[in-house]
This record gives C-alpha cells, structure tokens and sequence, in this order.
C-alpha cells in the first residue's frame, strides 16, 4: 500500500505546488480603471447594427450623436450639433456641427460624415451598404435626403413631419461612426469601434472583457477615469457573488433576490430609476370575452399590481396605471388614476358584460428582453383573475417563438391557437413609439403592426397622427394626454408595472448616475 | 491499427453529413428566427423580411443548405447572425475553453477515480470503503451546478481565496498561473461525477480482477502487494475502466454546459445555447460539428487504448 500512498501524497503535491506558484491573487485593479459587470458579450459595438440595451451602455461612452438626451431626463439637448432649426413645415432640419471635433482615428468630423452615416443606413446603393444589416434603420425612415451644403452645415429633408425624430437622433442608432474606419474594416468595424465620444476603443476579448480609455483629444470635458473594462457574466446569481466578492465596480441589473443581500452589506450602493418601460397584457378586443370593454376593465381591476410589483419583482417595479411611463413626465396625466386593485369592482364588471365565469386562454413568455419575471408575474395574474371568477388557462413559450406566436396577432376565430390575452414589454425613447406601433388600426397585424389585439379606435387614430406631425412639445404632451386618457378607458391593454432599472455600485464609485434612457454615462465617474 | 483507425474516422463523414441535416431542419422547424432575436419587440413582419433577406435566409431550404455545405467543404463556416463575426473564429475561441476546462476535469476526474475506486476494492468493507462509497454517492446524484454555486460561496466570496468565474482575471493576468487559479473551481465541480462514476467501475472491475487466479499466482510468486495491486491488477482492471473514461469524456463534454454559464466559462455548451436562443443556424452548426467531431474522437481514442491494453481483442 505504499504505492498508493506515494502516489496519492504525489497528487496532493502536485496540486498544492500548483496552487502555490499561482499567486493568489490577480494584480488589483487601479483607482482610475472601473469594472463594470455586464449582462452578455456585446454583439456589435456599431452603433448602426446593435440593437441591445446591453451594448448601448458601451456605445454612448465610444460615440456621440448630433444630439442625446440631457441627463437624468428623455429631453434632448444639442450634442455633436450645436444648435438646430426646424423649418416651420416640420420637414426640413438644418443642423450646426461643433467645430474642431475630430472622430478617434484622426478624421474630422463634419457634415460630410454625417450624410456618410445617414446614408449608409437608408441608401442600399451605398458603398457601405453591406457592412449590416441594420434592423433599427427604419428609426430614419422618415428621411427623404441629407445633405452637406458645407463642412459644419447639414440639411436634413423629410419626407412627411414626425416630431419623435430628434429624439431618435438622441438614440444609440443616431450615434455618429467614423466613415473613413467603416471602409477600412468593412464589417469588422462592429468589434473595431471609431467615433468621437470621451472614451476611445482599446481591446474586445471574446467571452472576456471590452476595454475602454479615456480620450485625449475630447472637444468637452476629459473622462474622470482613464479606463473601464465592461465584463460579460451573463449568470445573474454568478453576476452578484462577483461583486460581493470584490470582481466588479458597478454591476447593473441586479436580480431582485440579490438586491436585499447589497443593502444588508456595508460597502454597497444600490442605484435605480424608472425607466420608459411599460410592462402589460395584450387583450384581445377582436374575440372572445373580451372584446367587451367591461371585461376588460374587470381584468385591469382584478391584477393586484402593487403585490406584483413588491412582491415577485421585489419593489423593482412600480404598479403601472396607464400607458405611458412616469419617465415622459411631459406627456402624462397625474391625475389618472387608471385600474387600483379592486376584485368587488371587478366582479361587478363582469357580472354586468353577463362574462361571470369565462374561460381566458394567457399567452406567458419564459424570458425575454424587458420581461421581468414573466411566468411568476403570469401565475400570479392567473390566480388574481380566478379570485374574480375567471378561469385562465397559462401557454408558456420560449421567447422568441413566444415574439413569433404574438407578433402574428392573438387570433381572431374560434380555433384551438387563438389567445385571449398576451404577455408583453416595451421600452421605448418616446411617448410616440407605443401606441403609434401597438394601438393603431393602421398598427394591426394583417398590416404589418404590433397591434396583436386588434384595438381600433378612430379618435386615437387621429391624435396620434396629430402628435407625430407636431413641432411642439407643450401640445404634443397635450395629444398624449388626450390618447392617454382614452387608452386607459378603452383599456385594450391591461397595464401591470414599469420597471425600475437598477445597479448597484461599489461605495468608492462617485458621480454615478443611472439614466432614464438605460444608458450608463461613464465620463463623470470617478474612484476614491 | 492504422487502418483501422483510419475506417473510424471515415465513417466520421456520414455521421457529420447527417447531424448537419438534421440541425439545419431542427432550426427550420423551430418557431422563430434570427431577425425576430436581433429586432425583439420591433420584429415587424417587414423588418424581419429586411433583415432575413439580408442574412440571406429568404431563400429555400436545400438552397441554404447547398450553399452553406459548399462554403464548409472550402474551409468557411460562414458568419454568425448575433455575434457579427466569423464562425470559424468564434468556435475556434470557444471550443478550446471547452477543452482546458473539460481536460482538467478529465484527469482529475481519472486521478481521483482510479484512486478511490482502487483503495476501496483493496479494503473491500473497511471504513476506507464505506468513506469511498458514501462520497462516491453524494458526487453521483449532487446537481453540478448547485454544488459549483456552494463552492463560489465558499471558496470564492467568503475565503476569497479563489476567482468567482471566468477563465482569466479581468485586470493583468492572463498568464498559466491565472489560468490555473480561474480553472480550480470549475474543473473541480466538473470532475465530481465523472469521479464518482470512475471510482465506481474501478471498484468492481478491481475486485473482479483481484479474485482471479493470476492474481493468486502473482501473490504466492511472493511479489509485494504493491507490484500485485499496480503491476496486475490494475492493469487487468483498467481494460474495463478506459472505455469508460472515453464516454465520460462525452459526459464531461456535456455537462460543462451547466458549469460554463455558472463560472462564465467562455466554453462552446455556453455558446450553443446563446446561438439557439437567437437562432444563429450556422453558429449552431460550427459548434454542433465540431462537438460531434471530438465526441467521436474521444471514443476512438479509448478504443485504441483498450485494444493497446488488451491483446485478446484483434488489432
């Protein structure tokens, strides 16, 4: 048996000199380098190609747009543009570019690099056409042409007046990239980002890490920190024992479990702010039950939000009353009240539609992009609805045939496949974009839209059209108001609770600020 | 010999030809498709016509599939639709994580099994076998990734005194001793059931050996029981366990994915689930083939040791 024992005290040896040569521990990260956890790799850092909110935290510290949206509001404010003018038609924008601005290859950066960016996007005869594709292009569709008359000058002609469109030049897909660098690296420029911001691009690490450092020659303000390492740890438990254990400066969207550990530990921050998400039903105003009013408004009256909101999502929701989120601030009534959980009102509703005892068919997603906790959230309807008498039966799917299944529309005939209500989440940059793309008659789903419970209303029609062509802030928040009031009446939608968005950051982090838009703006932050 | 392994790895062509068919149907059949992951809830039906005629999958089946058999036959395995670059790069990447970490785990799967497995046939119904057993048991029906989050826990929040995940530091490191540090927990964790199951066929294979009559020859030779134990038995005995420790190879292969997204592991399972859910067909399809690839490989490679070891079985 002394073989064995040999042989064991080898491998422990072995191990042990193994573990001993390696330090044990990494060299510790400076003052001035932050590490930020984030939820996945990014797929591309070309602001024309990505369409995530988790690539967009990276983007908007790389790149600028003509304009962005001023800090802690959706409100824009000029950026790589200094000023603006809007023709009194609403068609035409003609744009002053910042002097001296030159992007981080060199280049300058002028009117001709805007239309470059422009047309990249919208123009399939373009040299730079085929470094996509580019999914969220049709933000610019409303775009007849941009031109340069001279270097700071950029005149840009729509085709009919749409007054969300400063706010979508505020938007990462309006981030402006360097058109000399888009040619050189074709489509490798989405893992070699160039453009302007007051960070510039250093290294991207598969599966590891994306570094970022500050930028010398920055027309504003130098960054605070001279780098940030953005780490993908895609494992939400994973994400928050790499912060406990000290891997990570800043970690955002912190599971609600983890939350309560962050505030019982000394040392932590917890950041949050709500953000333009509406998280609701569908219901199906075509078919079935609920094609009465009453009962719809029974089934807004029957989901206790507040539990939902405090309870599964842990008070990383507020309960929802209507359609448009507290961000737009401008363009909602704080004087609705909407749906206050209420089951004797509820039942009353639905004795009075003679609907008393229905069967519902509920559409539940497993995941997905701003879905919260949706099976939890789903069951927990499901018993609000049977405590009102309503029977309702869960369908689960994986997200993305859960979008195929629901973007189609819920159904419209007496058939096994048709659904009564759906799960769904939005976040959106302006008050415009949810019922113009969810609510419209011209939105259905034979016509291409989003509108997957056929809601059709004539009046809301119009004022949203109304809204869309206006100039004017003050009376496009008065068209809001109006379509506001009339989508909680109507209630084709059940409203259930906007997401607070939330990060927690070491208590050394200072000047860290979460934005109403999701982005995370890195260049006032600094260390202690 | 040499023919032989050569037919194995001809008859490596059919299977591969027809795994690929059958992906490329799976992810036809399935509902939803790269477009409708990449625009979420602005997937418009005319948006994801835009985008899947750009990705080139507005066209039939057989032409897809004709086109993309064509582009592998030359060396490319096309471009992934959700991480925007070559597949090639990203499989490349992503499968020799796999391999470090699945490697590791092997060997001290193996290490740990042979000896556990030897010293409880050895002391057949002594307390070092019921110990053996008893640990063998728990590390057969522990769930991997429970047990990988408790060691995280331990080991790495509250004694600090290994990496939580990922396979290099984020700030300098990158070097061996890095790696080793960031492979100790997960290769530990992965290496727990192929352990429990090597100890297990080691016992009885063992303990089948050691009542044999050579065994008895060898001992009243008068060798030591150290020569007995190492020089024939186990030598005997590892012709049962090898092929074994070739399937666990694939078990280890498929279990990392559970591992990998719970220490980040930047491995391919971790990959081939992201490529599924945003349904990125030829991501799916580089990784899928070279998983199959090394699956195959690894059982071959058992086989040629097992007829190595064994003379009775025909080269």
């Amino acid at each position: 048996m002394t073989g064995f024992r040999h042989a064991l005290a080898g491998c422990l040896l072995a191990v042990t000199l193994a573990m001993a040569g390696a330090p044990l521990r990494a060299d510790p990260v400076p003052k001035d380098v932050l590490v930020v956890g984030q939820i996945a790799e990014p797929a591309s850092l070309d602001p024309a190609v990505s369409t995530a909110t988790n690539d967009f935290r990276i983007l908007v510290n790389l790149y600028e747009g003509l304009v962005r949206y001023k800090p802690g509001t959706l409100e824009v404010e000029p950026a790589l543009a200094e000023r603006w003018t809007v023709s009194d038609d609403g068609l035409t924008y003609l744009f002053t570019l910042r002097d001296g601005v030159t992007f981080h290859d060199g280049t300058p950066f002028d009117a001709q690099a805007v239309k470059f960016n422009f047309d990249r996007l919208l123009d399939k005869t373009h040299p730079a056409a085929d470094t996509g594709p580019f999914p969220l292009a049709f933000f610019f569709s409303a775009i007849d042409r941009v031109e340069a008359p001279d270097p700071r000058t950029v005149r840009i002609t729509l085709k009919e007046p749409f007054a969300p469109f400063l706010s979508n030049l505020a938007y990462p897909t309006g981030l402006m990239v360097s058109p000399n660098a888009v040619m050189s690296r074709r489509k490798g420029f989405g893992r070699q980002p160039v453009g302007t911001g007051p960070f510039r691009f250093v290294e991207w690490q598969g599966s590891r890490r994306v570094v970022i450092e500050r930028n010398p020659n920055y027309w504003g303000p130098p960054a605070k920190l001279r780098s940030v390492i953005f780490r993908p740890v895609t494992d939400p438990n994973t994400r928050a024992m790499e912060m406990l254990a000290g891997g990570l400066d800043v970690m955002v969207e912190v599971p609600a479990d983890a939350l309560s550990q962050f505030r019982d530990e000394d040392g932590f921050r917890i950041h949050e702010q709500a953000g333009p998400h509406l998280w609701f039903l569908i219901l199906n105003t075509r078919h079935g039950p609920l094609k009465d009013r009453r009962v719809r408004q029974a089934v807004n009256y029957a989901i206790d939000k507040r539990a939902i909101a405090d309870s599964i999502l842990q008070g990383t929701a507020i309960p929802a009353r209507g359609p448009v989120a507290p961000a737009f601030d401008w363009a909602t009534d704080p004087a609705i009240t909407g749906y206050p959980y209420d089951p004797n009102r509820a039942r009353a509703l639905l004795k009075e539609a003679g609907a008393e005892g229905a069967s519902l068919t509920f559409l539940v997603a497993e995941g997905g992009s701003g879905m919260l906790d949706p099976i939890a959230m789903g069951t927990a309807i499901q018993a609000n609805l049977a405590a009102v008498g309503l029977k309702v039966t869960i369908r689960t799917y994986e997200w993305n045939s859960y979008l195929a299944r629901v973007n189609g529309g819920l159904g419209d005939k007496s058939d096994v496949g048709t659904a009564d209500m759906a799960e769904m989440a939005w976040m959106t940059n302006d008050p415009d974009t949810l019922p113009y793309l969810t609510l419209r008659s011209d939105a259905l789903p034979e016509k291409g839209g989003f509108n997957s419970g056929y809601y059709a209303n004539p009046t809301l029609d119009r004022l949203l059209e109304q809204a869309r062509r206006s100039g004017n802030q003050a009376e496009r928040g008065d068209l809001y108001r109006r379509a506001e009031r009339i989508v909680v009446e109507d209630a084709p939608l059940a409203f259930v609770a906007h997401w607070k968005q939330n990060a927690v950051t070491t208590a050394a982090v200072r000047g860290f600020a979460l934005q109403p838009s999701f982005f995370l703006l890195l260049d006032r932050v600094s260390k202690d | 010999m040499a023919s032989y392994i050569l037919g194995r790895i001809l008859a490596l062509v059919p299977v591969l030809f027809g795994l690929s068919v059958i992906v490329f149907l799976i992810m036809a059949l399935i509902p939803g498709d790269p477009a409708t992951a990449i625009l979420g809830p602005y997937a418009t039906p005319e948006n994801v016509a835009r985008i899947n005629h750009d990705l080139g999958l507005d066209r039939s089946l057989p032409v897809r599939y004709a086109t993309w058999l064509g582009h592998v036959l030359a060396g490319d395995l096309g471009r992934s639709s959700s991480l925007n670059r070559p597949v090639l790069d990203e499989v490349a990447e992503r499968f020799s994580a796999t391999l470090v970490l699945a490697g590791a785990a092997l060997v001290l799967a193996s290490i740990l099994g042979l000896l556990a497995g030897i010293v409880s046939a050895v002391r057949q119904f002594g307390l070092a076998d019921k110990l053996v057993t008893l640990a063998v048991l728990i590390g057969i029906s522990m769930p991997t990734f429970w047990l990988g989050l408790l060691l995280i826990l331990a080991f790495a929040v509250r004694l600090r005194l290994l990496p939580v995940s990922g396979m290099f530091s984020i700030y300098g490191g990158g070097d061996l001793p890095d790696l080793l540090r960031h492979l100790a927990l997960p290769a530990a964790t992965l290496a727990v059931v192929a352990a429990g199951v090597i100890a297990r066929l080691t016992r009885s294979a063992m303990l089948d050996v050691l009542r044999q009559d050579f065994v008895r020859t060898a001992r009243a030779k008068g060798l030591t029981e150290r020569r007995v134990v190492f020089g024939h038995a186990l030598r005997a005995a590892l012709v049962t366990v090898i092929p074994v420790i070739g399937i666990q190879a694939g078990f280890v292969l498929g279990g990392a994915v559970y591992i990998e997204t719970v220490f980040q592991w930047p491995g391919i399972g971790r990959m081939l689930v992201n490529a599924i859910a945003t349904r990125d067909v030829l991501l799916v399809q580089g990784g899928v083939l070279v998983v199959a690839t090394s699956y195959v490989l690894f059982n071959l490679l058992a086989d040629v040791l097992q007829r190595l070891l064994d003379p009775r079985i025909a080269p």
